[in-house]
């Protein structure tokens, strides 16, 4: 068998690897130093460009040995640099090997060599580090765990433009969190990076760029201070505007124009600053074109996304440059069928960044329909848009499908298009589908969406109605995300507006009034006032404020007494005093609010409140309570006659009178309706 | 007002320029300063965007064109202005105007904006670069301002971009590379309105709605939109497209002849030390030899320092029958040898005087005039031991001498100069340098010469072709040093400017030189016929004595040593072509060819001409 007799020679091949490679870690044991250094000097040429070399070195156990000689004092600084330089080439191999050298100490080791004067150590020592800490499995805390590292970085800065070129990127690769932000911010990091910015060396400059992008993001203190910082006598933003000039590398533009987004963002430059408008703006969006890498398509449109997000003059103005809205169409034609027949190589490279441009693009459209109903409307309009967004629904990737309900639910703001094309393309039935099981943020997005679509205008109501959404809606209400209890209850409320009995009843059993009475003291106030909404929803037109109140009016009364009496805000309150309002439409419900003195005597409190909405709407109450009943009941003449009475009793027609003089026109006309009751 | 005028001589008027008070206040010129301000602003603005386009063959637009437009357009504002005089009824009174030239393919990109002052009662805008051919509308592109839409050479619109209305700025840019159009407004973008667009478009404007009125912008104003750095974008790729032209197999035989070009052009320059060291370095070979060259290196020095009788003298010794086979080329030089008896520097009549204004060879006018030349430095004995530092990171020995006698020189000299391009290198080697005595001798007088020349800045007279008698002028010294023997003294040089330096022996020998060219002239004319630019050459150096002060007068030009070096270079070029040798190096010859080529390129409207200019690449 042919396999037999090839295995002892691939072990035979392989120890010699393996001999050769002892060798030159055996080299680094000799005695004599001189030795020892051509030992590493000829192992850095041994590991050029040659993974499994790298690989045999590490396992043979190279690293704690050249790590012992690098901090031995006794070294001579050549040794120690060359050790630093063969770690350095070490780390350039598969991320394999930064694991073992980060589990060895490697950092800590090298952080250390950074106190030495000589400078070349301290390149190779620079570089090394560089090299792993922008590997993606260097855990990048491990450089703020010793706080005199960073001071001394910034130190260091000054030394040549290698430290430069390495310090900067460490810095760009290693600030995560606002924390490390706040951390280099106070160590000086704007002040000493800046001067870079104009350094001779382009690697320097780029570095010293990114390192600005990265501490901008959404920090406002940092963004703050950018703005007024001169480079050679120049502001920072025009700095960062000269870099985006077009005849320069795209890598450059595209990462000024991200400085310029954060501090925009970060309420530093304001959004009709020309530098936006004229230069940030058009620079992204020649970002998108299809001159451009895959990569920076994505990163071009997604800043743009970011930078435009909360201001709709903004995204009028994207949304007729350089037609980027249907130059957006062009990245969901990844891969391209001509690519997977000629090009291997390049159907590869499409599949791989396919997903990252559908969802970038999702994310741009989100941005720019969020406001504007014509710019939805030309987007809607775009190829295959609405086909795009179903399929993307239903996307492996979550972060397609993320973007994509992002991108619906801006569109969803739009009438129009709810009424059309979200109807014609039955987007409710991926979205359906996308709410049964998704990751949280999904959720959030998708259930928002659903509350548009439940808009009593919407002709997808019923479809939806039908699909047995109630359930499920009633299930986010008992999530743990705020975000999701809203978006639950709000479908709901949505769902309760006008609708029939049977629809209210459904709720009503599916939600279940613990559920609802846990709700009204929900510590969120979004979702207090939300469910507020759907009470008073469910309590609209008499025969369903009669039967509600017949099966739950102790609890409501209940729920509304601890609202009035609870800390709340004015809205809160205001939709509280709605739903007693709608109570006393009722005709049997109004006897609930009649026999209870305590919540008679709260009215009253309120129609003498300094805040004019919360008069309004006792107001309002009281004027159902007092209201002349036309319809066919024999004892309803008298009913209201004795209610009129009782109030009259309880010094309500004095607080009308009163109110007939107040300042607020509305509150006047409704006091003076109410008074014209007791006189009919 | 709808005038015939030609645009160059517009007139403005004060109140139609916004800021006017800020402008006008620095240029105190005649006449109405905001009009020269803004004239000298377009002129300005037009030179810097399309430093391609040759305005005396295709002239820029500059403002509408009273005679090419519909009665129901009226002009105003220096024609800058544009109403509507029409009922605006219904489509068939629609009017428009347009701009008095083409837009020329030299351009590369062009940009012009209109403003909506008013948009009339009912808009209807369009702004169309549209064709020469009479029937505007067949062959018309437009934006129009009502529906955002576009327009092409027919009456459906496509849906391009968004509608526009009064205080809106709307431009459009033509780009001739990729023969495409986009349209901005208020300064952005709106993308790629048409493609494939023809030739020779104009700027037009239509309107169609009583009340109507917008303002152009050909560049007397800034755009709104950044032109230029759309226009570095293009740059950029053009530069990149021919950094990166493909060269393939072929990288050897590059190598090889780059080589010989840059030897070839050190030997045609005399530069020796030079040449010799680059073949070494290269290991390639040098057609002429060593001796010749120098001949020629002396010959050209003597031209150079004015001395051009001795010039004369040495070519007819070197090169005997080579100027009788020459005679126009005998008749300039001796015309120059005149100029220089004026000016004193001729040895036939500097032999009359022991004051030798050794200051006319630092170049009084010369823009890269530097601060170490001539008169200010009366200590300046002989240069040639003395050779400065050169940037060329040869370093004599004796720097700190040298820096007392040459204030101001040292090896940044380069950029110092004035002219940011400049080169400034010596044909010094070291050895020469130390072997070089603290004076130098009249025995190594030629050796030396090696180490003295010093060029800054050479800058290239191109387009061969225009004229084709002409030769490509073997680069322009703007400065060159020529460094004497020792029987130049310059302990005079700050002496002011005398005729013939201002001995009455030298005047007359001068005179009598003057009769004996006379009669040349006479002789050629008999033998040869006619000769206008003989006459030209000699009428303008007799000129000279009608002028008390020669150096300040209409026709002093001549006196400057530049004028030595069109004379220099050809006979340089005579001497070369008597040997068999190419009368000009290649490396001009590329270049020269390269330059045509780019203007070619305009010519048949190749847009990208005006990014690839060879100026670009002399650095």
């Amino acid at each position: 068998m042919a396999c037999l007799l090839e295995a002892p020679l691939r072990i035979s091949v392989l120890s010699e690897v393996t001999a050769t490679s002892r060798h030159y870690v055996d080299r680094l044991f000799d005695p004599d130093p001189q030795k020892v250094l051509q030992g590493v000097i000829d192992m850095k040429n041994a590991v050029i460009g040659n993974n499994k070399q790298k690989a045999n070195l590490i396992v043979l156990g190279a690293v704690p040995r050249l790590l012992y000689l690098l901090q031995q004092g006794s070294s001579s600084s050549e040794l120690r640099a060359e050790c630093a330089v063969v770690l350095g080439s070490l780390a350039m191999g598969t991320e394999n090997n930064i694991k073992s050298l980060v589990d060895c100490h490697i950092i800590p080791a090298l952080l250390q060599g950074l106190l030495c004067p000589d400078l070349i150590f301290i390149e190779a020592c620079l570089r090394c580090l560089r090299t792993v800490f922008i590997s993606p499995v260097t855990p990048v805390q491990l450089l703020y765990t010793d706080p005199t590292v960073i001071p001394h970085l910034m130190s260091l800065l000054c030394r040549s433009q290698r430290t430069q070129e390495y310090i900067t990127q460490i810095f760009s690769h290693c600030c995560k969190t606002p924390e490390h932000q706040t951390v280099l911010f106070n160590h000086g990091a704007i002040q000493n990076i800046a001067p870079l910015l104009i350094s001779p060396s382009y690697k320097v400059r780029m570095q010293a760029l990114k390192c600005f992008s990265v501490l901008a993001y959404e920090n406002t203190q940092v963004s703050m201070t950018l703005v007024n910082v001169l480079v050679d006598e120049e502001l920072l933003s025009q700095v960062f505007v000269r870099m985006m000039q077009r005849d320069q590398p795209i890598d450059m533009q595209l990462t000024a124009a991200k400085c310029l987004t954060y501090m925009c963002r970060a309420g530093a430059i304001r959004t009709d600053d020309s530098c936006i408008v004229l230069k940030t703006l058009p620079c992204l969006v020649r970002m998108c074109s299809k001159e451009r890498l895959l990569e920076e398509r994505v990163e071009g449109a997604e800043t743009l996304a970011y930078l435009m997000e909360p201001d709709v003059e903004l995204q009028r103005i994207a949304s007729v440059t350089d037609h980027l809205v249907a130059m957006l169409a062009d990245y969901f034609k990844y891969p391209s069928s001509v690519s997977a027949i000629t090009d291997i190589k390049r159907l590869d490279h499409d599949l791989k960044h396919a997903h990252e441009l559908r969802q970038a693009a999702f994310k741009l459209y989100a941005s720019l329909g969020s406001n504007d109903e014509d710019i939805r409307k030309k987007i809607t309009e775009t190829e295959n848009m609405m086909d795009r967004i179903v399929s993307g629904l239903s996307e492996s990737s979550v972060k397609v499908r993320l973007a994509a309900v992002r991108c619906l639910h801006s569109l969803s703001r739009s009438v129009q298009q709810l009424r059309t094309s979200f109807h014609d393309h039955a987007v409710w039935k991926p979205l359906m589908k996308l709410l049964q099981n998704a990751p949280d943020e999904v959720l959030v997005m998708a259930s928002s969406t659903l509350c548009n679509l439940l808009l009593e205008f919407s002709p997808s109501k019923e479809p939806i109605l039908e699909s047995g959404v109630i359930e499920l809606l009633c299930s986010l209400t008992q999530s743990d995300s705020p975000a999701l209890r809203v978006n639950g209850i709000w479908a709901l409320m949505n769902m309760a507006f006008q609708a029939d009995q049977k629809v209210k009843g459904e709720i009503v059993r599916a939600l279940g009034t613990e559920q609802l009475f846990r709700l009204l003291s929900d510590p969120d106030s979004n979702v207090l006032m939300k469910t507020l909404g759907l009470l008073r929803n469910l309590l609209s037109t008499r025969p369903h404020i009669d039967q509600v109140m017949s099966s739950h009016g102790k609890q409501i009364m209940q729920a509304v007494t601890l609202i009035l009496e609870g800390e709340h805000s004015i809205e809160v309150k205001e939709q509280t005093l709605c739903i007693l309002a709608n109570i006393a439409d009722g005709n049997t419900a109004k006897e609930l609010i009649m026999t209870n003195d305590d919540i008679l005597q709260k009215i009253k409190y309120y129609m003498a409140h300094s805040n004019v909405k919360l008069q309004l709407a006792a107001t309002f109450c009281i004027s159902n309570l007092i209201w002349n009943e036309e319809d066919g009941e024999a004892n309803a003449m008298t009913g209201s006659q004795e209610r009129q009475d009782k109030l009259r009793e309880l010094g309500f027609v004095d607080i009308l009178h009163k109110l007939t003089q107040a300042s607020d026109p509305n509150l006047c006309d409704r006091a003076k309706t109410a008074m014209q009751q007791y006189l009919a | 007002v709808t005038g015939t005028h030609h645009p160059l001589t517009l007139h403005f008027k004060k109140s139609g320029l916004p800021k006017m008070a800020e402008l006008g206040a620095g240029s105190l010129l005649l006449g109405d300063p905001a009009f020269n301000y803004q004239e000298h602003e377009l002129n300005e603005r037009l030179k810097r965007l399309y430093p391609a386009v040759n305005e005396d063959e295709t002239p820029l637009p500059r403002s509408w064109s009273p005679k090419d437009k519909y009665s129901y357009i009226g002009l105003s504002q220096n024609n800058l202005r544009v109403h509507y005089k029409g009922h605006g009824k219904n489509h068939k009174d629609a009017a428009s105007v347009r701009a008095t030239h083409p837009i020329p393919a030299a351009c590369g990109i062009y940009y012009f904006e209109v403003k909506i002052v008013s948009k009339g009662l009912d808009f209807l805008s369009s702004l169309l670069p549209l064709s020469p051919i009479l029937g505007w509308d067949k062959h018309s592109y437009g934006y129009h301002g009502d529906d955002g839409h576009s327009f092409c050479s027919s009456g459906t619109g496509q849906p391009y971009g968004p509608t526009f209305t009064t205080g809106d700025v709307i431009g459009c840019c033509v780009n001739l590379i990729n023969n495409t159009c986009f349209y901005t407004k208020n300064g952005i973008s709106l993308g790629v309105a048409f493609t494939d667009l023809p030739p020779n478009l104009y700027p037009t404007v239509g309107l169609q709605t009583p009340g109507e009125i917008v303002d152009a912008n050909f560049g007397q104003q800034p755009f709104v939109f950044d032109i230029e750095d759309y226009m570095s974008e293009w740059r950029a790729k053009i530069h990149g497209m021919i950094a990166r032209f493909p060269i393939g197999e072929r990288l050897g035989e590059w190598q090889a002849v780059l080589q010989n070009m840059v030897s070839t052009y050190l030997v045609h320059h005399g530069y020796c030390a030079t040449a010799t060291a680059f073949a070494r370095a290269t290991e390639t070979l040098i057609q002429e030899d060593q001796t010749s060259i120098k001949n020629r290196q002396r010959i050209q020095k003597l031209v150079l320092a004015g001395r051009v009788g001795e010039a004369i003298e040495a070519t007819q010794h070197l090169y005997p029958g080579l100027l009788e086979h020459n005679p126009n080329l005998l008749f300039m030089l001796k015309c120059r040898q005149f100029v220089e008896m004026v000016n004193g520097t001729d040895s036939e009549v500097r032999c009359f005087s022991v004051r030798s204004p050794k200051s006319q060879d630092s170049y009084p006018g010369s823009p890269s005039l530097s601060p170490r030349h001539g008169a200010t430095n009366p200590n300046l004995h002989s240069a040639g031991a003395d050779s400065p530092t050169c940037s060329n990171g040869v370093t004599p020995p004796n720097k700190n001498k040298s820096h007392n006698k040459y204030p101001g020189i040292s090896s940044a000299s380069s950029s110092s100069s004035s002219s940011p391009s400049s080169v400034n290198y010596s044909e010094s080697n070291s050895t020469d340098s130390t072997k070089s005595q603290p004076h130098s001798g009249t025995s190594n007088q030629e050796e030396t010469s090696d180490s003295e020349m010093e060029i800054e800045a050479e800058h290239y007279t191109n387009g061969v072709a225009e004229n084709p008698s002409a030769r490509i002028m073997n680069g322009t010294y703007k400065h060159q040093e020529i460094l004497q023997a020792q029987d130049i003294s310059l302990e005079d040089s700050c002496a002011s400017r005398q005729l013939c330096g201002g001995n009455q022996a030298a005047t007359e020998r001068m005179i009598q030189f003057g009769r004996e060219l006379q009669g040349l002239n006479e002789q050629l004319c008999r033998e040869y016929g006619k000769n206008v630019t003989h006459k030209k050459m000699l009428q303008d150096a007799f000129s000279l004595l009608a002028y008390s002060d020669p150096w300040n007068c209409p026709v002093g030009q001549q006196l400057d040593p530049m004028q030595r070096e069109n004379i220099c270079s050809a006979l340089n070029s005579a001497i070369l072509e008597s040997q068999n040798l190419p009368k000009q190096p290649p490396l001009m010859l590329a270049l020269g060819q390269a330059t045509e080529c780019v203007q070619l390129m305009a010519r048949v409207r190749s847009g990208s001409c005006s990014f690839a200019r060879v100026d670009n690449f002399l650095h």
